[in-house]
């Protein structure tokens, strides 16, 4: 009953989606543009490999196009920022609701180790699928969907049918 | 007349404060509507949960009518926002391969960052995962460059490709997000489950 309660101490979903259109209609009226997240995470690995491997950069034809067609510091982009900025405002609203807490999320019926080697594939799949689709969850299907944009739709539609049609397969890491 | 930063009303430096300020109002929504807990975003794909659902869609439709309405007061010049160009077999392709991410890894990049900020060690596992795909992806572009620009159809509007005016798509999606607000609601009685 305790977890049940604490799970009522988030917003109403519907409330949430309106504040969360709102922010988004803040960002498309400042910068004419919407929410992203994966261009944060490609600016700092491209930061990085400069960084580290700068020789290996100049021959990657990727990185070729991409400061082709950017210029200046990949960290000094709008995205960054914002992404800077979800992290104080996620952990914010975290501590006010007292959910600040180290620990490894999981169904019961999974260890730890396995929800973690889950999350790393995961991610790589999801690293490598933004990239392809020019943007995620954020970027590509919500905001694209809020300026009616087709390949926003046709994104969205594929990260949910996909998700849909592999649940069954991997419903013991959930249910 | 917006956008500010297209019509010079703020400077570029003013633009990425303001993009840390809407950073912090997007982390703060995610966290208070449970994206920061990925049993809650992979609940969408068991019935059991749909909160992804209607906090995906309210927020479309939302900044969708407020984007409208600026434009008919005169706010805001929509010839000028950003639209993501379309190209057709890269945008369904990734998409399939980030709907496998999301169902494996149980986030997507956004709500990882935000799960991470209150110590989800889980959301930081994906993040790692997120730097090795694109890594992946840049090391590997010449085996991708093929489908990742093939058909390119420029940036179209989804209502234009479906034959219909701005207005009329507009109202219809309005229409198919409340028909989807019922269906998960529907899905949350018939699959509950609390014990998270």
């Amino acid at each position: 009953m305790m977890n049940l309660d604490k799970s009522k101490k988030y917003w109403n979903p519907y409330f949430g989606g309106v504040m969360l259109g709102l922010v988004l209609l803040a960002a498309i009226y400042t910068a004419g543009r919407g929410l992203g997240a994966s261009g944060a995470v490609k600016s700092v690995l491209l930061t990085g490999m400069e960084a580290v491997a700068p020789s290996h950069v100049e021959n990657t034809p990727f990185y070729k196009e991409y400061f082709a067609s950017h210029s200046g510091n990949p960290m000094k982009s709008w995205l960054v920022f914002e992404m800077l900025g979800l992290v104080v405002g996620g952990f914010v609203s975290g501590a006010m609701a007292g959910r600040l807490k180290f620990k490894v999320e999981h169904s019961p019926k999974i260890t730890s180790r396995k929800r973690i080697i889950f999350a790393v594939l995961g991610g790589i799949f999801f690293g490598l699928g933004s990239q392809l689709g020019r943007g995620c969850t954020s970027g590509a299907a919500l905001s694209g969907m809020a300026v009616l944009s087709l390949g926003g739709f046709i994104t969205m539609i594929f990260i949910f049918g996909t998700a849909f049609a592999l649940a069954y397969f991997v419903r013991k890491l959930w249910i | 007349m917006g956008p500010l930063t297209v019509y010079e009303i703020i400077s570029a430096n003013t633009n990425l404060v303001l993009a840390f300020v809407i950073g912090i109002g997007f982390g703060f929504v995610l966290e208070n509507s449970g994206f920061s807990s990925s049993r809650k975003l992979a609940g969408m794909f068991y019935g059991y949960d749909t909160t992804v659902l209607k906090v995906f869609f309210t927020a479309a439709i939302t900044a969708m009518v407020g984007t409208l309405i600026f434009a008919l007061l005169g706010w805001l010049d929509l010839s000028v926002i950003y639209i993501n160009p379309t190209y057709l077999w890269s945008a369904i392709l990734g998409g399939a391969v980030m709907g496998a991410g999301f169902i494996l890894g149980g986030f997507c990049p956004g709500t990882a960052f935000c799960a991470l900020s209150i110590g989800k060690l889980d959301a930081l596992a994906f993040i790692g995962g997120l730097f090795i795909g694109v890594f992946l992806f840049t090391e590997a572009y010449p085996v991708f460059e093929g489908i990742y620009k093939a058909e390119f159809m420029g940036a179209p509007f989804v209502y234009d490709a479906l034959g219909m005016s701005r207005g009329v798509f507009a109202a219809i999606l309005i229409i198919a997000a409340f028909g989807m607000f019922w269906l998960g609601e529907w899905s949350e009685r018939k699959f509950p489950r609390d014990e998270y």
